[in-house]
């Protein structure tokens, strides 16, 4: 698998990462080495093999629906990088 | 001075020093050489030196604890209330956790002091600790060599006696390869038996916290306190905690020892399968039984491995987007600005190329080529191991292909950084646990021999490697730092 300059960029879209002109070349490159490691999978035939999402096939837990933590909201926001009355605060969304 | 964790706790307790005497014993050698070393991030010497003053008095009332006194390093991926926590990132430069992690709760609960926060790979992604945003940590044994990653500083603070014993954590070799390139000890248990909670996620279906320390005793009695089921953890087992120390002893003859013909072949410096050669002569003297046995998938692992951990990181990382917590970027012009210009001033640049290899993968038209193949695969990986386990009773195998390697050798080419990773990742794929054990030197610089136990089977693994050191005392060698 070869990748394009122009999908290192859709994929850094896609992750949120800006990516400047002069990184492209070399993550294209990297990316594509990686890539070329992960066609060895190719070679073996999985048509029967269920997928393994866990070690032991565990599945999630489940628990009673109580409330088991208590309200730390300022002490979270004391580490925010900009908080109002309670609210983390970001650009404008809706014009 | 280097001193086991058997003989600290023995020492407080016949008083033959204070907890506040011994943890200003290794203060004052992270003050000598940290500088050299770079072990750590965060050394907090105020906290420890009260810690161990409050240890000093539960100890003189006749209270202590498994480990009141006893001061340790934690890698910096375990949140630490209060205490900065970066996990080597730029992006978690000013974050002061604002809670602890399970496992430093425990340690806390057991009275161990805590003498900072150990360098590392940028959450925990490289394998020579050159990934970090705080500079590269040095291998005490040469110092223009790396300690391994990602837990390299907990392994370099341990060679150099900066610290008795440390955690770490282990996504694919990230504690196994540092303790064999630095000459100790590191077990990382079985995935789901120590708990995650409050540790830096990673590859969720692969990360495991265990112990680094000098010996497997040591390892064992800090995996004590570390192990045990956690509601907060979701992948926790809730599967009783057996006593680690108390198999330590028993004889090993007649135990069956599987050589994986895979991890003997092509690749393997001769230097290191000479010292595992000599390492597997001294369990035939110890009566072990040695058996040939295969492993055919192993070959797999790298790519599986380096398609699933990306994904799972590409999924965990999302949650750095500079609005809660860690890097935000200056002035952004709107919301999507504020997401990609805050993530890539924050993240490093492997942390990055993982991140875009994972998105990769689970994207729309490849996920079935990449993630589904090869969380198929993944089973053929666990199907060679439990096949290898009717046959016997533990693996043994080398951690690494090569000793320490140069700092700088295998920066620009990051593919063959994670060639390094070859015998370690299965083991995590698998989710079974496994140590490494300084087994000899080539070249002047440490070997690790790595042993492989079937789920849950600690108490062997530690066993096993115990029983080799009392035979031998590679575990008890330590590096002249000049």
């Amino acid at each position: 698998m070869t990748l394009k300059n122009e999908d290192v960029r859709n994929i850094a879209q896609l992750a949120r990462l800006q990516i400047s002109d002069s990184e492209v070349g070399q993550l294209t490159t990297d990316l594509s080495n990686i890539l070329a490691l992960a066609e060895q999978m190719k070679a073996v035939d999985t048509s029967n093999v269920t997928p393994m999402a866990h070690p032991m096939d565990a599945t999630q837990r489940l628990r009673d629906d109580e409330v088991t933590e208590t309200n730390q909201r300022d002490k979270f926001q004391s580490i925010a990088p900009d908080v109002e009355n309670g609210f983390y605060r970001v650009p404008k969304v809706i014009e | 001075m280097t001193h086991s964790i058997k003989q600290i706790q023995h020492g407080l307790a016949q008083k033959k020093f204070s907890s506040v005497e011994i943890t200003q014993q290794y203060l004052d050698q992270i003050e000598l050489h940290n500088k050299t070393l770079n072990c750590f991030i965060t050394v907090t010497g105020e906290l420890a030196l009260r810690q161990a003053k409050a240890a000093d008095g539960v100890i003189a009332r006749g209270e202590a604890k498994a480990l009141t006194g006893v001061p340790l390093a934690h890698k910096d991926i375990f949140c630490t209330d209060g205490v900065k926590t970066s996990c080597a990132s730029k992006m978690l430069d000013n974050f002061i956790a604002p809670y602890d992690a399970t496992i430093i709760e425990k340690f806390k609960h057991d009275g161990a002091v805590m003498l900072g926060k150990t360098n590392m790979d940028e959450f925990a992604m490289g394998s020579s600790n050159e990934n970090s945003y705080y500079g590269a940590v040095s291998n005490p044994w040469d110092l223009e060599r790396v300690p391994g990653g990602s837990s390299g500083g907990s392994a370099a603070a341990v060679a150099a006696s900066l610290a008795p014993a440390a955690t770490g954590t282990d996504t694919g070799g990230s504690i196994r390869q540092p303790a064999a390139l630095c000459g100790i000890s590191g077990i990382k248990p079985t995935y789901g038996r120590v708990s995650r909670y409050g540790m830096i996620a990673f590859g969720s279906s692969l990360d495991q916290g265990g112990p680094l320390a000098r010996s497997a005793e040591d390892c064992a009695v800090l995996l004590q306190t570390m192990a045990g089921f956690d509601p907060r953890d979701s992948t926790s087992i809730d599967r009783p905690v057996p006593d680690y120390c108390e198999r330590l002893d028993e004889d090993i003859s007649g135990l069956k020892i599987g050589l994986p013909a895979e991890y003997f072949a092509e690749g393997l410096d001769a230097g290191v399968a000479k010292v595992i050669e000599s390492a597997i002569d001294e369990y035939r003297k110890l009566g072990a039984e040695i058996v040939d046995i295969q492993l055919p998938n192993s070959k797999l692992s790298i790519p599986v491995y380096y398609i699933v951990a990306t994904a799972e990181c590409s999924s965990n990382l999302s949650r750095f987007d500079g609005v809660r917590f860690g890097h935000r970027c200056d002035n952004p012009v709107d919301l999507e600005d504020l997401y990609r210009r805050s993530r890539d001033e924050g993240f490093g640049d492997e942390v990055k190329r993982r991140i875009m290899i994972g998105t990769y993968a689970l994207s729309a038209g490849y996920y079935d080529a990449y993630y589904l193949k090869a969380q198929q695969l993944r089973r053929l990986i666990k199907q060679d191991y439990e096949k290898a386990f009717n046959q016997v009773d533990i693996i043994l195998c080398p951690v690494t292909p090569e000793v320490a390697f140069k700092q700088g050798a295998k920066t620009d080419d990051p593919v063959s950084m994670y060639l390094q990773d070859i015998y370690t990742l299965a083991l995590n794929l698998a989710g079974l646990p496994g140590m490494s054990i300084p087994a000899g030197f080539s070249q002047g610089l440490p070997v690790g021999m790595q042993l492989i136990g079937n789920y849950f089977n600690e108490p062997g693994l530690l066993n096993v490697a115990h029983q080799f050191q009392q035979a031998t005392d590679w575990h008890m060698k330590t590096p002249e730092i000049t």
